[in-house]
């Protein structure tokens, strides 16, 4: 497909939208259409509005319109020996960039090289006026004004559509290794913590099915020697571990009929009773989950801890997707929400069900 | 209002705030509320109406309640080590310092983090992290001095920040009061919460949206070793594409400067750090990490100065080399201080790859306005700091600074860039906002601020101008002929 710039088209469809107040779904490839709630509104297809604007390779900054593809993104970073920090996950083997930045996910390297809300630089964005508005920029360091461009990483598409998308772009480590060791879960997640503690150049910490996967990035050298100081055997360089683990097509997640959640929180914090079947991923922040426990006592503990579950993905008649908000930042998402849509047209209720009533 | 009104305001305020707060921690004097008057910025004062120092998250809260019944402006105060102005009190609103909430609550290695109360010094808490073999990585040069509260409000940064990241990446949750005295939890123990990323809002909001009473900071591993190279260049133009080059070719340094010539004279003279005193520009490039990695990356960075055509390349072989290459850079300001009664700190950021442009712009309006510049470059994330010197006992001589000012930072709009990298907006870029964002934009700022504190009782007049503001500014400012904002009234 051609690049495109379907700015003008789009303003077109949200103003007409607006003025009808018809509710419109956003979707690029519709990769993570499992995500938050469903939406009942007309589909608005994003994923021909597409190219990449600006890479400066030394400026460590590319833009691309949403729609473009991540495999198209990554493979113009590669062709400079860079990457996108966050590993976005590439569900199907789909994904564009605007959906990357809207869920707000992290890959296996989240601890590390952050999420789509750290490496974000700066959005032009159609607003639910129909408007066409640039927050941030093409800078490292920007303090002008709110930082509007983050608050739409994670927003699941209700504040408005990310027509450009500027992001700080990181070196492709020189080398790279995995060491995997036969270990239990709670010994793994000791032995995560006491290295998360040390200065090793450690891009991935995962634990499944008895065996702890440990990947280093770095330079040759030291890279090589934490191979050496960590021990166990070394992950065969071809061996996509990381990448299945990224897009959940490990045999850990092939239960379809199961509700899979995700739970945010303190990596250190030790197991819950709702840990049943787990995979530690983040060096323990990030634990993904099938439990037959109800909703609501996953929830409450994994609140204890100061985290959240979220169902990421979902069986019929489930609970909402994510955790409920307390009513003083409820509050203050609905404003948000109103200001930057008023009509209330872009994914109404996918994120919170009912929430602008 | 009134003089009168004002006492009366005072008086009453003083009164209702004696009921939750100790009356020591109640400053009504004007010998008592001097001190406040003024941030970094010092050409900006104002006497505030009363100062307060609450002791806790619950006084916190009662004062936040009166003054939101009462309808009285709140400006929040970490160190006041600010250099844009936003701490700068208002004559009718509270001064709010939160330097009484100076506690570490807890480090927690296991977790890699802290949480600790907002008047808490930066360089404390990597200092109290540092025998569990952690830090706290953002360190704007203030660091001694300033505090995470107001780090949080800036959005602070520091050398550090192109490998480490800004205060935003490196805070994962926040008590806050509202405008209203309520207390929210943002963020959470994890690396994520749902909803709205309100953690990156209310970083940098300059305390316009909120009162920030506690924060959990993430922490990292000290790494095992940094080392520093120097290297020095005939011409501007050839260090810059240096930076480049060692972008290019892979290496993501911990730190990466610049000075020009003025500043590393400046510098030089000041604290001998052994800088060459003929060098266009000199580059100061760290690396850090384990061992392993450190003598890779170093041997490369060399070689890639030498390739990139420095005249001059000089690797820190100890601890003590190292922070003596360091000092000159640190001393910068202080050190242009000394050779002029005056300086004004800019802070811009820009496309790297203008810099040159950039330079030779300001060294022609320096002689345009009769005032000489020196120029200290966080050169790898391109957050530049040009320093303007003047003397403020010659009339007029400040505000042709701040004219000068204004074009550099009009200069950095117009290549790609922005008025501010991590100083902020405050009261001092007020006006070169109208020149970054148009009046859409700067609309959506006012309806953020609105979600928050409808009444716009929270720093008002600050960060972000009014559109009437910008008007006015417009006006003053006409480019060839072109006038901005054409559709707007003007008075």
């Amino acid at each position: 497909m051609d690049d495109r710039d379907l700015t003008d088209v789009l303003q077109e469809g949200v103003r007409a939208a607006a003025a009808s107040s018809t509710p419109l779904r956003l979707q690029g490839h519709d990769s993570k259409a499992f995500l938050g709630n469903p939406v009942d509104g007309d589909p608005l297809d994003l994923s021909a509005h597409r190219g990449v604007v600006r890479y400066e390779p030394t400026e460590l900054v590319i833009t691309a319109r949403g729609g473009t593809p991540l495999a198209e993104v990554e493979a113009a970073l590669a062709e400079n020996r860079q990457t996108l920090g966050f590993e976005p996950p590439h569900f199907g083997g789909r994904g564009t960039l605007g959906g990357a930045v809207a869920s707000g996910l992290g890959g296996p390297a989240r601890p590390w090289g952050g999420a789509p809300r750290d490496l974000l630089l700066g959005v032009r964005l159609l607003d639910g006026r129909g408007q066409v508005l640039r927050f941030g920029g093409e800078v490292m360091k920007n303090v002008a004004g709110y930082d509007v461009s983050r608050l739409m990483a994670g927003a699941l598409g209700t504040l408005g559509i990310l027509l450009e998308i500027s992001l700080k772009v990181l070196p492709a480590p020189v080398n790279t290794a995995t060491q995997v060791l036969a270990l239990s879960r709670d010994a793994a997640l000791a032995k995560m913590r006491e290295l998360a503690r040390q200065p090793a150049p450690l891009s991935g910490a995962c634990h499944v099915d008895g065996r702890l996967y440990l990947r280093l990035s770095g330079a040759e050298a030291s890279v090589r020697a934490w191979q050496q100081r960590i021990g166990g055997e070394t992950l065969a360089p071809h061996n996509t571990f990381w990448q299945r683990l990224r897009d959940q097509e490990l045999e850990f997640f092939d239960r379809p009929d199961a509700t899979l959640w995700r739970l945010s929180l303190a990596p250190a914090t030790s197991r819950l009773a709702c840990e049943d079947e787990v995979l530690l991923d983040w060096g323990g922040a990030q634990r993904w989950v099938f439990t037959d426990l109800p909703a609501e006592q996953v929830r409450k503990m994994v609140a204890v801890h100061g985290g959240h579950a979220e169902v990421f993905r979902r069986a019929p008649d489930e609970t909402a997707p994510f955790q409920v908000l307390e009513p003083g930042l409820l509050t203050l998402h609905r404003r948000l929400k109103e200001r930057f849509d008023p009509a209330g047209i872009f994914n109404p209720g996918r994120l919170f069900q009912g929430w602008l009533s | 209002m009134h003089n009168s009104e004002i006492d009366s305001l005072r008086r009453r305020l003083a009164r209702r705030f004696a009921e939750h707060l100790a009356d020591e921690y109640i400053l009504r004097d004007e010998a008592e509320r001097r001190p406040y008057e003024c941030d970094g910025l010092a050409a900006y004062r104002h006497l505030p109406l009363l100062v307060v120092l609450p002791g806790n998250i619950a006084e916190v809260q009662a004062v936040m309640r009166i003054c939101h019944e009462e309808g009285v402006p709140v400006v929040a105060r970490g160190a006041g080590t600010g250099l844009s102005g936003g701490a700068l009190p208002l004559e009718d609103g509270v001064l709010l310092s939160l330097a009484r909430l100076n506690r570490i609550l807890a480090i927690d290695p296991d977790n890699c983090c802290a949480r600790v109360q907002p008047g808490v010094r930066n360089l404390a808490i990597s200092e109290a992290a540092r025998p569990h073999g952690l830090y706290y990585a953002p360190d704007p040069s203030s660091q001694i001095a300033c505090t995470i509260g107001g780090n949080i409000a800036e959005n602070a940064g520091g050398v550090h920040c192109l490998k480490y990241g800004l205060t935003v990446n490196n805070i994962q949750a926040l008590e806050v009061v509202t405008v209203e005295g309520e207390r929210l939890t943002i963020g959470g123990s994890g690396l994520d919460s749902p909803g709205y990323d309100l953690l990156a809002l209310m970083t940098g909001s300059e305390g316009m949206l909120g009162i920030v009473v506690e924060a959990t900071v993430r922490l990292l591993p000290i790494p095992e070793r940094a080392q520093v190279v120097m290297a020095a260049f005939d011409d501007v133009e050839t260090a810059g594409q240096a930076v480049a080059d060692i972008i290019a070719a892979g290496i993501l340094p911990a730190g990466l400067e610049m000075m020009d010539n003025p500043s590393l004279r400046a510098a030089e003279d000041f604290v001998h750090a052994g800088y060459p005193v003929e060098a266009a520009a000199i580059l100061l490039c760290e690396v850090d990490g384990d061992n392993e990695a450190v003598s890779e990356e170093i041997a490369r960075v060399r070689q890639r100065l030498l390739d990139s055509g420095a005249t001059e390349v000089r690797t820190a072989m100890n601890d003590e080399e190292r922070a003596r290459f360091w000092a000159g850079r640190k001393a910068a300001f202080p050190a242009v201080g000394r050779i002029s009664p005056d300086y004004y700190c800019m802070d811009g950021t820009i496309p790297r790859k203008h810099l040159p442009r950039v330079l030779r712009e300001i060294s022609e309006m320096s002689e345009q306005f009769g005032l000489r510049a020196a120029n200290v470059f966080h050169a790898g994330d391109g957050n530049l700091h040009p320093l303007i010197l003047y003397d403020g006992n010659q009339p007029g001589e400040l505000e042709r600074a701040e004219e000068f000012g204004g074009k550099i930072l009009e200069l950095c709009v117009e290549v790609g860039g922005t008025i501010t990298g991590e100083h902020g907006v405050g009261m001092e870029k007020i006006n070169q906002m109208c020149a970054q964002f148009p009046p859409e934009e700067l609309q959506l700022f006012h309806a953020v601020k609105a979600a928050f504190d409808p009444q716009g009782l929270l720093n008002p007049g600050k960060a972000i101008p009014t559109l009437n503001r910008c008007a006015e500014f417009g006006a003053m400012h006409v480019k060839a002929g072109d006038l901005r904002f054409p559709h707007l009234e003007r008075f």
